[in-house]
């Protein structure tokens, strides 16, 4: 298994929108590495021929009739939104410009 | 020692008892000591008062009417603040009952409060919280273990009778032996996770907190069963556990792991799993060592597996449809603003370490074999219920430890699941009961093993454990 690097840790943080500060950088990746060591115990099973288990149950996909129902209420969703506008959630620019 | 929730159901439904005189007990209970140990993130009064003059009016009948219950701060509760002990979450009120929470109220279940988690139920002993640590009832320098350990602490501090927790690698049984309190992990898909905001979704089951096993049967058979609302949720009815508990053991099989008492088990925990097993066999249960090979794998494929699925249903908190937002120029600059002010540490780490595991060029090597090793699990323990009914081993490796002994090192803190995890890779159920006390006095608990739906027999071991401390 490969080791995880200081670069890896800044990288996947990035992925995950979060940012570190250079301490964190590298106590995190100090901390991980060690989880991903311990992990290479498994090194040893040859898992080669067994198939993977993504889900303990064997599950088909499961559809409910089509019939309409109640759903949330629109106006209890919205107070929770940290900006609304027009009944929608507003978000900050996304391309970087004001519409 | 504090009424079960038998007791108090039973006293209210003969009359003989207030529902607003029970929890007036409760509440008193809580105001006393919730101070020191910091069980509740929210204890709801007002609500609770009005739901026990319901029952009092004869409103609100059923198997749990007028019993308080604890609910663990990760299952949501319409118009009541949920946090998940993260401050990303603080404040917000959700917009609709977890089923759980449902199934309870329709009993005639009392809520009284949000207990306090480890922040989204990462970590064993609930010094995550955004909101401060819990401590152990038994003994407040030592931790209740987690993540549900206000849940546990709850219980074990007669604040009340029943609580909720939510177990992903051990976070209801764990903490339920380091409390002295019986802790349940159904089969996966026993109980709708619909309203338990997700950890790792393929591992993570709700369950109960209670001080007798009798008590644990009537929650479970209250919030068990299919609900539409979760495509997870096995379609057919609640097991009939109440009626088996005096079955006895005669005959049973019962498998001590040998893998899961060795290295890294403290002397005094493995004697009491001992004394267990030889209380069973004079019960009249055959005992004898079991293995279950792969589960020493269990701890990395489950740190590899449960962080995977959390970096997946952690991207949720962005920052638009609720919880915290954190401005910032731009959606992508608010998006990581939010995030790295709301979540702590821990979640961090494991967010990053999910990340890692299933990013480009290392997914086979860690997420892939990860479920490989799942497989491989499955298997040794679909080998060994072919010889045993039930299996049992220690649930945590140690009592109680002291709060900040293990933080600065997460490796460390996650052996303390060693014994759990290969339960919620292999989705069977398995429970902790309390038997006894370690070389310090704290509770030790015992954990029962069972194959999937196969909570009568694992429940008939428990009550057997149970009255053999009789």
């Amino acid at each position: 298994m490969p080791e995880i690097t200081r670069d890896d840790v800044a990288h996947v943080a990035r992925l995950a929108r979060l940012s570190l500060t250079e301490e964190e950088l590298d106590l995190f990746t100090g901390q991980l590495a060690a989880v991903l060591d311990h992990a290479r115990d498994v090194e040893a099973l040859d898992v080669a021929d067994v198939a993977p288990t993504a889900h303990p149950l064997p599950l088909r996909n499961v559809l409910r009739a089509d019939v309409p129902g109640p759903s949330l209420d629109r106006d209890e969703v919205l107070a929770a939104a940290p900006a609304v506008e027009d009944d929608r959630f507003a978000v900050p620019p996304v391309l970087g410009e004001e519409p | 020692m504090a009424a079960t929730a038998q007791e108090i159901a039973a006293a209210i439904a003969a009359g003989q008892r207030r529902a607003v005189d029970v929890l007036d007990e409760h509440l008193a209970a809580i105001g006393a000591r919730d101070g020191e140990l910091h069980a509740f993130n929210l204890v709801t009064t007002e609500h609770a008062r009005a739901d026990a003059e319901a029952v009092d009016r004869g409103e609100r009948p059923g198997p749990l009417a007028g019993v308080p219950v604890a609910l663990k701060d990760n299952l949501c509760t319409r118009g009541i603040p949920t946090t998940c002990s993260s401050r990303i979450l603080e404040g917000w009120r959700p917009p609709y009952d977890a089923t759980v929470v449902t199934r309870l109220r329709d009993a005639g279940a009392v809520l009284v409060g949000k207990t306090n988690l480890d922040e989204f139920a990462m970590g064993s002993s609930t010094e995550n919280s955004a909101f401060g640590a819990t401590r152990n009832p038994h003994d407040v320098t030592r931790v209740p273990g987690g993540s549900s350990g206000g849940s546990a602490a709850a219980v074990a501090a007669g604040f009340a009778p029943v609580a909720l927790g939510s177990d992903t690698g051990g976070s209801i049984r764990q903490p339920a032996a380091l409390c002295g309190v019986v802790g349940v992990k159904p089969t996966y898909g026993a109980v709708s996770r619909y309203g338990l905001i997700a950890f790792a979704s393929s591992l993570d089951q709700i369950g109960p907190f209670t001080t007798t096993v009798a008590d644990a049967a009537l929650v479970l058979e209250v919030i068990a069963g299919h609900d539409p609302m979760d495509s997870t949720s096995i379609d057919g009815p609640a097991p009939s556990l109440l009626e088996v508990l005096d079955h006895g053991v005669d005959g049973l099989r019962v498998g001590v792991v040998r893998e899961l008492l060795g290295e890294g088990i403290a002397p005094d925990v493995r004697a009491r799993t001992e004394a267990a097993a030889e209380a069973l066999a004079a019960a009249g249960a055959k005992v004898d060592e079991a293995s279950v090979p792969a589960a020493i794998y269990g701890l990395s494929a489950y740190y590899l597996i449960a962080p995977s699925e959390a970096s997946s249903n952690l991207a949720r908190y962005d920052g638009v449809r609720y919880g915290l937002r954190v401005d910032a120029a731009n959606t992508a600059e608010m998006n990581t603003a939010t995030r790295t002010a709301g979540f702590g540490p821990e979640v961090k780490r494991r967010i990053m370490l999910g990340t890692y595991a299933l990013s480009s060029g290392y997914y086979d090597a860690y997420y892939g074999k990860a479920q490989r090793v799942r497989t491989l699990i499955i298997r040794d323990f679909q080998a060994a219920y072919e010889q045993f009914d039930v299996l049992l081993s220690p649930t945590s490796p140690t009592t109680a430890f002291e709060l900040g002994a293990k933080t600065a090192d997460p490796l460390s803190m996650y052996m303390n699941d060693v014994c759990t995890i290969p339960s919620n890779l292999s989705g069977d159920p398995a429970m902790s009961v309390p038997y006894g006390a370690g070389a310090d006095g704290l509770p030790v608990g015992v954990q029962v093993m069972a194959p999937a739906l196969g909570e009568p027999v694992m429940f008939r071991v428990a009550a057997a454990l149970e009255r053999s401390l009789a």
